[in-house]
């Protein structure tokens, strides 16, 4: 398969500055992390605040440069100063903040911007703007005003502005921490299908474990480190570890694992209201 | 302590082509001691609803009234009222500005223009309250983690003694643990100091967890109030407000299609699994 990302023992600094601007002291947020992911993959990030995920997403499109290691995006390094805007064209992020992602009048010129940056002539900016917004179902809403949309068509609209781009990868920090359920599920559905019918590559930070279920691989990260790295099913067998690392598991799932300590014939893992029904009711 | 209002309207822009309807008739009294859960889809009133509570917005039409007076009423100290009705916003963290955290949380108190030494008991009490220890009173925010800042936030809320406590999302953008002990922080505000809450959250789990009765907003009007176990039960119409219902709630409704003899009230999973354990036990 190939390596769309490939992190080799990368380590984050950055320094503490005491009243008179010295240096009094270093703090490590990445911390000897090696990771690869392949194209195609829809990858979970996981970590309680300050574990560093966050930092790590944001070496992937060289927002942030290592302090030790490598990180490269294709065949790119990202400290290749010559690189820095295919990098940044190529792995395209959307933010947790709706409100501070966009900068047009109308929905189809917000969409336009990161191309028309680029360079693109304008007959083909049109065109990608047409399929952006046909690919987040935003379509109806291309000559409207931000202002009157929802966080969730609003982060839609951010990830058509990705997409516009041709990316191979879209980086996603927390984008749904904003937003309702239903914003929530229409951001995630969206993500779900670019991954799916454009095979665009999904890195994806977030706190609701719900969300982590579409994902076919997650990373755990605490203290700036890896510290599990597996299917979702895998990964939510592990109830007691996971909240040792301050994380959770989806409701159903820690039904399941509470009834299976009841003695419940239930098998590991189980991460779908569907799962655990058809699982009891093979007995009953 | 009661707040009640009395068939409140608010309209954004009425002189103009697009008049926004943003609360529509709302009649609701908060009495002392509830634990109130408001949800609501984005847009759909209910911050603007609180905001109506500690009189920041005044309504287009309608009366609010503050253990019965009119709080727009003549003689009515919206001042006093706001040192009552403490409102926690959105990401709170983000409107510390002191340089250590003891001064933030001094800094309500000290506008009420209370004696030096009273500002400062009641500092150290608010702190005590969010679980904050004198290790962090010279520290500055910035030093803090995410958690730890939005917890002194409260606390410069709580330095005001409030009766009610309104907390707008107050566990957005937190890691699961984080939200948890927030939560709890308010379960025993609740409890132990008999702080009237007001909690506006998405997540349908931690309402049916906490909350003792719920208020559900869509297009500026209450469409739901009641328990937590009444409100869930009407799952297919929260949906169609872009609400749910917790995830065990849909777990129940579909043990019971297959057949099993299931109380569909469950919305935790304490109550889930001592249901599904009682039917298992009796096969």
């Amino acid at each position: 398969m190939n390596k769309i990302i490939k992190i080799a023992k990368l380590i984050y600094e950055y320094a503490k500055y005491g009243d008179e601007g010295e240096v009094t002291g270093k703090t490590r947020a990445i911390d000897d992390v090696s990771l690869e992911i392949e194209q195609g993959d829809f990858v979970a990030v996981l970590g309680h605040n300050g574990s560093g995920k966050s930092t790590l997403a944001k070496h992937l499109n060289a927002i942030l440069l290592p302090t030790e290691g490598t990180v490269w995006l294709g065949e790119m390094d990202t400290k290749d100063a010559d690189h820095i805007w295919d990098i940044r064209q190529r792995a395209g992020m959307v933010f947790q903040n709706p409100d501070n992602q966009i900068i047009a009048n109308m929905v189809e010129e917000d969409v336009a911007f990161g191309p028309e940056n680029m360079g693109v002539p304008t007959m083909e900016i049109w065109e990608r703007v047409d399929k952006s917004l046909r690919a987040v179902g935003m379509t109806a809403y291309r000559r409207q005003s931000p202002n009157k949309l929802s966080g969730g068509q609003k982060q839609r609209v951010a990830i058509a502005g990705v997409v516009a781009m041709k990316p191979d990868c879209i980086i996603m920090d927390e984008p749904t921490a904003m937003l309702d359920p239903h914003g929530r599920a229409e951001v995630i559905e969206t993500v779900q299908e670019l991954n799916r019918t454009e095979g665009i590559t999904v890195v994806l930070i977030t706190h609701y474990m719900e969300e982590v279920i579409h994902a076919n691989r997650v990373v755990v990260m605490d203290g700036g480190k890896i510290v599990m790295d597996g299917t979702p099913r895998e990964i939510f067998s592990r109830v007691e570890e996971l909240k040792s690392y301050r994380l959770d598991v989806p409701q159903v799932t820690e039904l399941a694992y509470e009834l299976k300590k009841e003695g419940l014939p239930l098998p590991d893992g189980i991460l779908t209201v569907e799962e655990l029904v058809d699982a009891l009711c093979q007995y009953v | 302590m009661s707040i009640r209002l009395d068939k409140v309207d608010y309209i954004y822009e009425p002189d103009t082509a697009f008049p926004v309807h943003a609360l529509d008739h709302v009649s609701l009294t908060i009495r002392d001691g509830e634990f109130i859960g408001l949800m609501g889809h984005t847009g759909s009133g209910k911050s603007t609803l609180i905001q109506h509570l500690n009189g920041l917005v005044r309504p287009t039409s309608g009366t609010i009234y503050y253990n019965d007076r009119d709080i727009h009423g003549e003689g009515f100290s919206l001042k006093e009222l706001r040192s009552k009705v403490g409102l926690v916003f959105q990401y709170p963290e983000h409107q510390l500005f002191e340089a250590d955290v003891f001064s933030d949380v001094c800094f309500g108190p000290k506008n009420l223009g209370l004696e030096k030494e009273e500002i400062q008991r009641r500092a150290r009490h608010a702190l005590e309250l969010v679980g904050m220890d004198e290790s962090f009173y010279s520290l500055s925010p910035f030093e803090l983690s995410g958690g730890q800042k939005r917890r002194v936030a409260i606390a410069g809320v709580l330095a005001m003694e409030p009766e009610v406590l309104i907390l707008d999302e107050p566990t957005a953008g937190l890691d699961p643990m984080g939200r948890d002990e927030i939560l709890e922080q308010v379960k025993r505000l609740h409890e132990e100091n008999h702080i009237t809450i007001i909690l506006v959250s998405h997540s349908m789990e931690d309402m049916a967890r906490y909350a003792g009765r719920l208020i559900v907003m869509d297009h500026g009007k209450v469409q739901f109030d009641g328990t937590p176990v009444e409100v869930f039960r009407h799952y297919k119409e929260l949906e169609k407000m872009g609400l749910a219902a917790p995830q065990v709630t849909y777990l129940m409704h579909s043990l019971r299609e297959k057949g099993w003899d299931v109380n569909v009230d469950a919305i935790t999973v304490a109550q889930a699994k001592q249901e599904i354990m009682r039917v298992w036990k009796k096969h």
